[in-house]
């Protein structure tokens, strides 16, 4: 007999390091369907038959937040055999809230007191006796950070699962609610047994009195029920799930002295020293820019590059091209096989894997970050300026490693909670310039506007200004609208985080990268690969020498018209347009080619040798190229930093929104720009002048539109 | 009407009462704010908003447009 057991419990109750011991780190992780919260599922360590799926951690069952849901319609659908309820003993209260709600389900419980060693170390004392005696289920303390009390953990719950015995625990109500419910529970006789997914009819009653929006859906009220709670509620001068709300933590506030006894009540924990420094008034800034000066300076500026570069340079050109290439050549395989495998395909695995060393150092800092605590604090200090724009404060780091490199930035919103905030920062982190697009800035910025120095200054300040207006242009449309939870968040105690802990959350980011992110990379890496190296002549499909001849070159022929009004439209640019989707920094190389510059290009950069890339600057005048740049700079960015909004954006739908958005946006802006420079350089007034002008209105109504009424509130009202 | 918004840094409260309905309301009970509590503010955010309270022996960060609905005593 297979069992499945569901852990659950609050954020920052150490559910994932139980999960991980439990399972011995060997999960399956996936998402919830239709949505991009975690799921991990695996088997028990030390037994063949307990399958254990991890809800997302939660503070209720409420049905507003996306975690609360899921968990709730996972309890309700698939009903486990039994729910570890893992438990902060070092703060119970909060935590014996979401017990109170799990119990009620009826699903035999076992409940985990966690951190046990941080209750003795202070010379606490848990009752668990008297713990497992009020709600009717076993108590088990553990340690999951130690692995202390796993093994009685495992063996409670075979127990449970075994012998079924459902938990009865049933929360006393005032006079006046226990006799609605009683009512309601009645009126439920005739309601088929399927419709109560195996739920105690009490539980449906309880729901059905607070009103609750995912309940009334099952099973809607009737006018004269709804009567009968007005009144109720008219009575008690409050309304039900705010009385009911208080009675469970009167409950457990009650039961409190008998359970746990604390040596020393008023004592500064050491959480409270630290944050008397690190979100003090003067100094919570300082300690902010510093902690992300060592993230960017570790990741972009030293360790992650210096190992991107390595794998790049050395482990993909080097040894596997430069090895497989002289292997085929040695067995005689014939140029295009040669040029497939070791340009199309080496090239294609190598953009995924080189981002790994890169993408494993920033994902380290970041869950030192989060398991430390200091991730929550960063949320408190920026909430202020990110929220204004529809993104949360911990958007700040994403934003942050966008000017290195998108591909980690994007894999950087993971840590959001909110899913419309994540979504925010996962389509507008690559607005902001990464270090690829520094090469056109520079070529631009000295060939052409003789190296003012503001000039690379605008480019950052055209990438935060695309942030700040995509943020209040796309809060105001339907998908964005809402997450009906507002911001009250926990702000965990400060924890050292373990090695383990931090190793396998930087396993798991990395292989996610590489399993969803690196197909999309990969496959499209190979198909852009053969369309620039083929060429359509006399003799069929063959590689050609001349980029002008290859089959991009007739795609981007085609269908250069289309930038004729942003003032670039011909054949080389749409190329080097299309071949920047590999990778930012071909846009340059691809000019040198197809423009016949002598020399390595990014060194003639570097070196400021303009007269050298003269052949590229003719072709430009200041307006079409800084239109052209202002293109570069917005538009959907390369096929590795697609791949990582794919991983975090969760669907084909949303990641085609996200390109086809970036896309629009900088389509309308370079028009804007370019149609405007002409106007104000003396030319006439063309049919295209007014299109530039009614899309630019058309951007202001996005932007200065009202916001609709807020789907959530709006529901709420209407219940 | 005195709110949370009224206590000075370090100054402590007993919940009266939380006003609106649905989300918010929801959201402020299931983490302990309700009828009877004690809260204390802590701190403010260093750019004024939000503010961080305690209660039930942990921390929670509120902003300041959802603190004003929490009525104390």
């Amino acid at each position: 007999m297979k069992y499945t057991i569901a852990l659950a419990g609050n954020p920052n109750s150490g559910k994932t390091t139980l999960f991980n011991q439990l399972t011995g780190a060997r999960a399956h992780v996936g998402n919830w369907p239709g949505v991009t919260v975690e799921k991990k599922e695996g088997s028990i360590l030390r037994s063949d038959n307990l399958n254990l799926i991890d809800l997302p951690g939660i503070y209720s069952l409420s049905p507003y937040t996306l975690e609360e849901v899921i968990a709730r319609n996972y309890l309700l659908k698939e009903r486990p055999d039994v729910i570890i309820n893992i438990v902060d003993a070092t703060n119970l209260e909060r935590n014996l809230y979401l017990t109170t709600q799990i119990v009620e389900t009826g699903i035999p419980t076992v409940i985990a007191c966690n951190m046990i060693d941080l209750v003795n170390q202070a010379g606490d004392y848990l009752n668990s006796k008297a713990l497992s005696a009020h709600f009717g289920a076993p108590v088990v303390e553990i340690s999951a950070l130690r692995g202390d009390g796993l093994d009685e953990l495992v063996s409670a719950v075979k127990e449970a699962a075994s012998s079924r015995r459902e938990s009865h625990y049933v929360l006393h109500l005032s006079k006046e609610v226990e006799a609605e419910i009683k009512q309601v529970e009645k009126e439920l006789e005739t309601t088929s047994s399927d419709k109560l997914h195996g739920m105690p009819r009490r539980w449906w009653a309880q729901k059905l009195l607070e009103q609750d929006e995912k309940a009334l859906e099952e099973i809607p009220l009737s006018s004269e029920q709804k009567a009968r709670i007005d009144a109720l509620e008219e009575k008690l001068d409050d309304d039900v799930q705010s009385v009911i709300s208080t009675a469970r933590f009167k409950s457990i506030a009650a039961i409190m002295d008998s359970i746990y006894t604390c040596k020393n009540p008023h004592r500064l924990s050491l959480s409270d020293r630290i944050d008397k420094i690190v979100t003090n008034r003067i100094l919570a800034l300082p300690i902010f820019v510093l902690v992300m000066f060592l993230v960017y300076y570790l990741s972009i500026s030293t360790i992650g590059t210096l190992g991107t570069d390595y794998v790049n340079d050395v482990v993909v050109g080097e040894w596997a091209q430069g090895g497989v290439e002289a292997l085929l050549t040695n067995l005689g395989a014939s140029d295009w096989i040669i040029g497939l495998t070791v340009d199309g395909v080496i090239g294609g695995v190598g953009a995924v894997l080189g981002f790994l060393p890169q993408m494993a150092v920033l994902f380290l800092l970041l869950s030192i970050l989060e398991l430390s605590g200091y991730m929550a604090r960063i949320a408190f200090i920026l909430d202020r300026i990110f929220r204004k724009f529809g993104l949360s404060g911990k958007s700040f780091i994403p934003m942050l490693i966008g000017t290195g490199c998108s591909v980690p930035g994007i894999m950087a919103s993971r840590t959001i909670e909110q899913e419309a905030d994540r979504r925010m920062t996962a389509i507008t982190t690559s607005f902001v310039p990464c270090g690829a697009k520094l090469p056109i800035i520079a070529f631009i910025a000295g060939a052409l506007f003789s190296g003012a120095w503001w000039f690379a200054p605008i480019c950052y300040f055209v990438g935060v200004a695309a942030v700040i207006v995509s943020g209040i242009v796309l809060k105001k449309t339907r998908g964005f609208a809402g997450d009906p939870a507002p911001f009250v968040m926990e702000l965990p105690e400060y924890r050292l985080p373990t090695f383990k802990g931090v190793l396998l959350s930087v396993w798991e980011r990395s292989f996610a990268f590489v399993k969803k992110a690196g197909t999309i990379i990969l496959l499209s890496s190979i198909v852009l690969w053969f369309l620039q190296a083929y060429g359509v002549t006399s003799q069929g499909i063959v590689a050609v020498e001349d980029a002008g001849d290859s089959i991009l070159a007739v795609i981007g022929g085609a269908i250069a018209w289309l930038f004729i009004p942003l003032g670039f439209g011909d054949w080389q640019s749409t190329v080097a347009t299309f071949t920047g989707l590999i990778a930012k920094e071909n846009v340059m190389s691809t000019f040198a080619i197809v423009f016949g510059v002598q020399g390595d290009v990014l060194e003639l950069i570097e070196a400021g040798e303009w007269s050298s890339l003269a052949a590229i600057t003719q072709h430009y005048t200041m307006s079409s190229a800084f239109s052209f740049l202002l293109f570069q700079l917005l538009c959907a960015p390369c096929f590795a930093a697609i791949g990582a909004m794919h991983r975090e954006l969760g669907n084909a739908k949303w990641t085609l929104f996200a390109v086809a958005y970036q896309t629009a946006f900088a389509y309308s802006f370079s028009l804007i720009y370019y149609q405007f420079a002409l106007l104000f350089s003396g030319n006439p007034f063309t049919p295209v002048s007014a299109v530039a002008i009614v899309v630019l209105l058309a951007w202001f109504y996005l932007l200065f539109r009202k916001k609709p009424i807020e789907q959530g509130k709006l529901q709420v009202e209407s219940v | 009407m005195r709110t949370v918004l009224d206590l000075k840094t370090g100054e402590q409260g007993i919940v009266r009462r939380i006003h609106g309905r649905g989300p918010l309301k929801r959201r402020f009970s299931d983490m302990g704010i309700t009828k009877g509590t004690s809260i204390k503010v802590t701190k403010i955010a260093p750019l004024g908003d939000p503010i961080q309270v305690n209660l039930l022996g942990y921390e929670l960060s509120v902003r300041k447009e959802d603190a004003c609905e929490i009525e104390i005593e």
